[in-house]
């Protein structure tokens, strides 16, 4: 077998178009879980940025309206998620689960209204992001590899790509180099000693969710208005899951997570690639099963490295101040 | 007065009927935004649901499941695991129910093959929820996800083995073939004409059993007892003896058993065969229900027929209004999950206030 039976190339590249979506839930997960508050709502924002971005951007012809928009919505529900966990004190994952289920419904109701095309919304056309051509990249083209390295791998996506990438360095500044990143963690592992310190816990969470919110909702603009093109019902498909298993997979911490989201984005990658293809002595793998190697990794993931992990301290713990 | 105190009928009743009533609200005004009349639509829902007899049998019909799926969602979360793979273990327990069916339905008399289906639905059923609950007694897998994942595994599977092995040669449908006559459960139309034909069936009376053996067991026996302590106090049940990763193990076995019967009534008691998707979200329904009901049998009892009304209304309401599609109901299903469980104590602090008010 040679590199172009293995489609590694075009698997690389694939990988490094999956991880964004997963990147940005997960980032956005850090900043939730790391103040306290379990994310498992990140599925439910996926989905609602990715239609309200798809929708308004279909509307307007405008994808960055789209992405402003779906940020709107997803900032909307981490506040909802904020107020049950924050100041209802509820159960944190009924909220999210909660959440999760509504927006299935909600986004499938809402998009048949709008467009009537069994809950799809149409092809976005030229209302998509448009993909970044590096400069020098017609002059490399035709070099052997690193025409491939330059145009492909490195070049020619969204901006949001790169954004995604360039969140990483800056989630892990924050966190662990500014003053609202330690007070953040010191309100996921003592929130009565970051109180003592004259910390509010309940501001800082509600920060923490309203910059989880913004981040997540780039994953879902990302999924339909630069992936697909369009919004599809639960095209979400347990992204926002995949992303809590990667920053568990990372112990929650920002670097470690976004290898967890490459492993992913790589595994889906994978996946893609091995449709249809005959393999030597294991034969076709079809496709129904290939779909689960994502769902079983995170099982497998989660069972080998839970009990090494170490969660923020006080996580879903509502806070209620000692007098 | 906090929450604890509160007098029970006001935990008990006033505030999910508030809770609930809050869920419709929101609801009733998205049915507005969409350019349809609330009232209307709930006019139309009650009649086709409730007034109608063929209606009314096919809500008892849809609860009757639900039922099933409430509870194991209930038994899981009366030990604090939050079980959300009902779906998943409802769905594997129809394959279990449809190999032992496709096994002995030419050879069995009907007294002998349904309960060899309802075994094969609660064994399938308990194995799919066995594996989150060893990885979580074991591993310490978070068993929220791990439910979540196995319902994503679940489906990809069962759409594997009905698409390769059990749809007949020369079929399209993506199901498995029809069962044998003595495979089906006796339909309470037979006896009850005025129910028409509808596939209300005796898994109704299975299900209302299941609820009072729920009861018994939780409130009236010692291993009831240890599953509560454990739900509300780890530390304390392990203190006092209870074996914990045995403990969670059992009942997420048990929760999967439910769940897998709640295949028996949409299997044996409807279609008579494995379908792709056929669990079509009863599992998420149960969710909502043990929430709503508080995990106590008379309250998953009313929320089950409740959700009965609401899917079967909804289905009429689909046709007559065609923007207000059933997946309404799954929206509805997460807005009452969110009042009734996320954010069950939003009325408290006024209820406390009234009451202490009156009391002067």
């Amino acid at each position: 077998m040679t590199f172009e039976d293995l489609h590694l190339g075009s698997i690389l590249v694939s990988t490094v178009r999956n991880a964004p979506v997963l990147i940005f839930a997960a980032m956005a997960g850090l900043f939730a879980e790391r103040s306290g508050v379990i994310d498992i709502g990140l599925e439910g924002k996926i989905l609602a940025s990715a239609f309200v971005s798809a929708a308004v951007a279909f509307a307007t012809r405008n994808p960055w309206l789209g992405i402003l928009a779906g940020m709107g919505v997803s900032v909307l529900l981490a506040m909802l998620q904020g107020f049950v966990a924050i100041t209802q004190k509820g159960n944190q994952l009924v909220g999210g689960i909660a959440i999760n289920i509504a927006m299935s419904g909600l986004t499938f109701v809402l998009a048949q209204y709008f467009f009537q095309q069994g809950g799809r919304t149409p092809d976005l056309g030229e209302a998509r992001l448009f993909d970044v051509v590096l400069p020098g990249s017609a002059a490399v083209a035709d070099v052997p590899f690193l025409g491939w390295f330059y145009t492909k791998l490195i070049g020619g996506h969204s901006v949001l790509v790169y954004l995604a990438f360039l969140l990483v360095p800056l989630v892990h500044w924050f966190l662990y180099h500014s003053r609202f990143g330690l007070r953040l963690r010191a309100c996921g592992e003592n929130p009565h000693a970051a109180d003592a310190a004259g910390v509010s816990v309940e501001r800082t969470r509600y920060a923490a969710m309203l910059i989880a919110g913004i981040l997540c909702s780039f994953s879902g603009a990302y999924l339909a208005i630069v992936q697909s093109g369009f919004f599809l019902r639960d095209m979400s498909a347990g992204a926002g899951y995949l992303a809590l298993t990667a920053m568990v997979f990372g112990n929650w911490r920002p670097v470690y997570t976004f290898l967890g989201c490459l492993m992913f984005g790589f595994f889906g990658a994978v996946q893609i690639q091995l449709e249809g293809v005959d393999l030597p002595v294991i034969g076709r793998i079809p496709g129904a099963l290939i779909q689960m190697v994502p769902y079983v990794v995170t099982v497998i993931v989660l069972a080998g490295l839970m009990a090494k992990s170490v969660a923020p301290k006080a996580i879903g713990v509502p806070f209620v101040k000692s007098r | 007065m906090t929450t604890n105190d509160m007098p029970r009928w006001a935990t008990g009743f006033v505030l999910p009927i508030l809770n609930l009533m809050s869920a419709l609200l929101v609801a009733a005004l998205v049915i507005h935004l969409l350019g349809e009349d609330p009232l209307e639509s709930m006019q139309i829902l009650i009649n086709s649901a409730v007034v109608n007899p063929e209606g009314l049998s096919y809500t008892l019909f849809y609860a009757s499941t639900f039922i099933f799926t409430g509870l194991a969602v209930s038994i899981a979360m009366q030990a604090g695991l939050f079980n959300i793979g009902a779906e998943g273990q409802m769905y594997f327990g129809g394959l279990g129910l449809t190999l032992a069916m496709l096994a002995f339905d030419a050879s069995l008399p009907w007294y002998l093959l349904i309960p060899t289906g309802i075994i094969g639905a609660a064994l399938f059923g308990a194995l799919w929820a066995f594996i989150p609950g060893y990885l979580q007694a074991k591993r310490g897998s978070h068993i929220v996800v791990t439910t979540i994942m196995f319902n994503f595994i679940c489906a990809s599977l069962m759409n594997f083995v009905i698409v390769k092995y059990l749809i007949p040669a020369g079929e399209q449908n993506t199901a498995s073939r029809v069962f044998s006559a003595a495979a089906e459960m006796p339909r309470l139309g037979n006896w009850i004409t005025v129910l028409g034909d509808t596939p209300l069936n005796i898994s109704f009376f299975f299900a209302i059993i299941s609820l009072v053996i729920y009861g018994v067991v939780m409130w009236r026996s010692s291993w009831g007892y240890k599953v509560r302590a454990l739900g509300l106090n780890q530390h304390a049940a392990h203190y006092a003896g209870v074996k914990i990763s045995a403990m969670i193990i059992i009942v997420m076995a048990i929760s999967g058993a439910l769940a897998g019967l709640g295949s028996v009534n949409s299997i044996m008691g409807s279609t008579h065969y494995l379908s792709l998707n056929f669990v079509g979200g009863a599992g998420f329904v149960g969710i909502a229900i043990a929430l709503m009901g508080r995990q106590h049998p008379v309250g998953i009892f009313l929320s089950s027929v409740l959700f009965g009304a609401l899917i079967q209304g909804g289905f009429d309401l689909s046709l007559e209004k065609p923007n207000i599609p059933t997946e309404t109901f799954i929206f509805i299903q997460g807005l009452i999950i969110l009042f009734c469980g996320a954010m069950e104590n939003l009325y408290a602090p006024a209820i406390i206030k009234l009451l202490k008010s009156r009391k002067g």
